[in-house]
């Protein structure tokens, strides 16, 4: 059994996004409104044309009226969801299939997150009552079980290790560096990152993605009326979403090296886009390098190189904008923070300046397909996104 | 015949130099911030409940301190949880007096001649004023008795009691710290007071002062057994060490905690003289039965008292003890642990107990409805897990978390017997720390909040 896929069903017809940063003077509401009217223009729509929404965020709001009320959404379904740092994306999937199954003719996926006015470093979830159990443990000290794993399990010494790390962190600030909506737009040296203060493990706080606000939107509709809206519209061709059975927190053969969530995700993601080599036929990819070893690990896992070899393409350049497999072109979550539910739309929103050849310096030459990943929670506990679109 | 079964002893792994608070000899040990007298109970229990004999089922316990983490909730049934006793049994917490846990092992002894069999844990951690002697010469321990019918370790052979109303040591609802009168002045009531009592004790036991092969003495106030030896007609030579110079006294546990040293080094045929002077005074005498090597524990005093990282710095005891106030860190408080999910959990976060899956044979930690290796479902056993072996199969330094002693050292620890966690670590150093460490369980206090104490187990360096 496996997904069937609507390969070339869907198309998304308008994006919009905000800046991602520190927005001490926007609200929840103002980013919406922001992303979303940006969105609306983009596409050539009015907000009556739109059937119905679906609105990602973790902890930024609840229910539909998070987004309704701001917009003035007029008496319309709007689909409140989150599954973890997936959640952006989880909002597309689910507008995506709403039209593909023709329940709705048009459209909207937007994804927000106001993690600034917490006061509080990293990321902070609000977890049910319990039994005051849980580990404890913070995301970087989690991810950071990644690194001195697979450093062992594939005879990478420490120090190698580290330049491997320190190369990710290094090629994703270049690239938000060229980026206007990025939150850091300046290139990071190689020094810095390495002497920054360590967080967890062999994490330094340069390892880490920032902590940021913001907010993205996608308008969608089948593809037969693509060209109603857009003369250049995007095609999604796999949506693929994984929710593991945490087993890795409990087996001892877990052995950190590698997300068997994304690992299935990617499997049936491909299936659905009828791709048959990822290392060849992907053009480039927004993965989710929430840390710097997560990101290493994640280009096996998609596929994107041969087991236990990632370290050695990253160093080479192949992951380099100017590379054969360009990875976070846009500056990934190093550069943009992750404000959880805008996320994984903030990602495909780099994919539509790509494919449309809008990406100004930093624009990839002919892509064909672009990928886009989320992965939520933690090594052996997690949930794992995977999406395929192109032209 | 009836009388102490087994026993067992906990000192916590820290020691802060009396040098670091201003000044005196040696050191006093000095409970984690992750520990409190209800987990350190626990830690002394699990010793002296290892292996008892044969037909022994504890069916009442008992908790004796002057520093309870609750003034209401009952905390022997903490301790009730966290050793795995059935729920039948009796409860009872013991306080108000450092003689609590003297007294508390007595009427456990009554129990016992009445056909009961007893736990008592005897446990405190001793806060003082800081720059005063009761933070300098306290210590934090806990002492465990099981006590019984059957081929006692330890008879009970005589004993007496003597009770006094006055102001010696005192502390009342809203004080931070205890107080103590004068020393000289709780001398001159309480050393004709122990004489009397020692006295009647011998002759209820019939021996004589010299036929002691050790004497236990303790007490608020060292002054009061200076006028003492000379008429009890002992010599000092008969005197247990008081691990004054290496623990401090452990307020209620102390007396318990010092015979748990004479047990473990006392023959068959030994007499032994425990006196506790708080608020009266209590003595007992011991004889020590061919059945003492049956009834070694794991852990002597000894050997948790060599077990130790010495070097506490002040500043941090002083934040562990809640005494010193300090930055926050940038991180949400630690959430209150919910009643009925604790409720529901409770054999898993007091008892440390597992599933085995009882298709496929694998281990689930913790309890799982369906097993995680082969999915079957409600179709388990439980497995207990507190005493089973584990080693850290990977591990890293939390800078980030919540703690009162940073990094948290969070570890992926895997059981021998199969099954995994990923916990914290604690006694370990950072420095130190690697990849197939040995590692044994141990029960902690990991927060408080909102008055709830959150306690769950972490790992440890085996000790």
């Amino acid at each position: 059994m496996a997904s069937k896929g609507i390969c070339d069903r869907v198309a998304i017809v308008g994006m919009g996004c905000t800046r991602f940063g520190e927005h001490w003077n926007r609200s929840t509401s103002d980013l919406l409104v922001d992303a979303v009217q940006d969105a609306y223009g983009s596409a050539g729509i009015e907000p009556d044309n739109v059937d119905a929404y679906w609105l990602g965020t973790t902890g930024s709001g609840i229910s539909g009226l998070t987004l309704s009320e701001p917009l003035k959404i007029q008496y319309k379904p709007v689909t409140r969801l989150e599954n973890m740092c997936a959640t952006g994306s989880e909002a597309m999937r689910n507008a995506a299939y709403a039209v593909a199954s023709g329940a709705y003719d048009l459209v909207m996926a937007v994804g927000v997150e106001k993690l600034k006015d917490s006061g509080f470093s990293g990321l902070t979830g609000s977890a049910p009552p319990g039994d005051g159990t849980e580990s404890g443990m913070t995301a970087p000290a989690n991810f950071s079980l990644l690194a001195p794993a697979y450093a062992e399990k594939y005879g990478v010494d420490l120090e190698t290790m580290r330049d491997v790390l320190t190369r990710i962190a290094y090629k994703n600030h270049y690239n938000g560096a060229r980026n206007d909506k990025a939150q850091f737009q300046r290139e990071v040296p190689v020094e810095k990152i390495n002497s920054s203060p360590k967080i967890a493990g062999m994490l330094g706080i340069m390892d880490c993605s920032g902590v940021s606000d913001g907010a993205a939107a996608a308008v969608i509709c089948r593809a037969e009326d693509a060209h109603k809206y857009n003369d250049n519209p995007i095609f999604i061709k796999a949506l693929s979403f994984v929710a593991g059975p945490a087993e890795g927190a409990k087996r001892q053969d877990y052995d950190f090296t590698s997300f068997p969530e994304v690992v299935e995700s990617a499997r049936d993601a491909y299936d659905q886009a009828g791709i048959e080599d990822a290392r060849e036929q992907i053009s480039m990819a927004e993965v989710h390098d929430c840390f710097t070893p997560t990101e290493l690990v994640l280009m096996e896992d998609l596929g994107f190189s041969p087991r236990g070899q990632a370290w050695k393409d990253t160093m080479d350049g192949r992951f380099d904008l100017d590379g054969d497999q360009p990875i976070n072109p846009d500056g990934g979550l190093k550069s943009f923070g992750h404000p959880i539910g805008a996320s994984g739309l903030r990602m495909m929103y780099e994919m539509w300046l790509q494919l449309r050849g809008e990406a100004g310096e930093r624009q990839i030459a002919e892509p064909k397909l672009g990928l886009t990943h989320n992965l939520g929670g933690a090594p052996g506990r997690c949930v794992s996104f995977v999406s395929v679109v192109g032209l | 015949m009836s009388g102490i079964l087994r026993y067992g002893s906990y000192v916590p792994f820290f020691r802060i130099q009396r040098k670091a608070l201003g000044g005196g000899r040696g050191e006093r040990a000095a409970a984690s911030y992750d520990e409190d007298s209800a987990s350190l109970a626990v830690e002394a229990s699990r010793e002296a409940l290892r292996e008892l004999p044969d037909g022994a089922a504890v069916d009442t316990v008992v908790f004796a301190s002057t520093s309870a983490p609750y003034t209401e909730k009952l905390n022997a049934a903490t301790l009730q949880a966290a050793t795995n006793l059935p729920k039948s049994v009796a409860a009872l917490d013991f306080g108000g007096s450092s003689r609590a846990g003297l007294s508390a092992l007595l009427a456990g002894l009554d129990m016992a001649a009445a056909g009961r069999t007893v736990l008592v844990a005897a446990s405190d951690v001793i806060v003082g004023a800081p720059g005063g002697p009761r933070e300098s010469g306290g210590g934090d321990a806990a002492a465990a008795f099981v006590l019984g019918g059957g081929e006692p370790i330890v008879r009970l052979i005589g004993r007496a009691s003597c009770t006094e109303e006055v102001l010696d040591v005192w502390q009342s609802p809203g004080m931070p710290f205890a107080r103590q009168w004068e020393e000289r002045f709780g001398a001159s009531i309480f050393t004709p007071l122990l004489v009397d009592t020692f006295t009647r004790a011998l002759s209820d036991a019939g021996v004589a002062a010299s036929d002691l092969s050790k004497v236990v003495l303790d007490g608020t106030n060292a002054r009061v057994f200076r006028g003492f030896m000379r008429p009890s007609g002992l010599t000092p030579a008969q005197l247990a060490d008081g691990l004054a110079g290496t623990v401090g006294r452990a307020g209620a546990a102390h007396a318990g905690l010092v015979l748990a040293s004479a047990l473990d080094g006392a023959s068959a045929g030994d007499r032994i003289a425990v006196a506790c002077v708080a608020d009266g005074v209590d003595v007992a005498v011991f004889e020590v039965t061919d059945a003492i090597d049956d009834g070694r524990p794991k852990h002597t005093v000894a050997s948790w008292v060599e077990s130790k990282r010495d070097d506490l710095a002040y500043t941090a005891y002083l934040k562990w003890r809640d005494v010193l106030p300090f930055e926050p860190p940038r991180r949400p408080d630690p959430d209150r642990p919910a009643a009925p999910p604790m409720q529901r959990a409770e054999r898993w976060k007091f008892g440390f107990v597992g599933s085995r899956c009882n298709r496929c044979g694998n281990t689930n930690l913790p309890p799982q409805r369906v097993c995680v290796v082969c999915q079957a479902s409600d179709d388990s056993t439980i497995e207990p897990y507190a005493d089973a072996e584990c080693r850290i199969s990977t591990y890293t330094l939390d800078r980030l978390a919540y703690s009162l002693q940073p990094p948290v050292i969070g570890a992926v620890v895997d059981f021998d017997k199969g099954g995994r966690m990923l916990c914290q670590l604690t006694d370990a150093d950072p420095d130190k720390v690697a990849i197939g460490d040995e590692l044994e369980m141990t029960f902690r206090r990991l927060y408080t909040a909102g008055g709830v104490h959150n306690y769950f187990w972490k790992a440890r360096p085996r000790r």
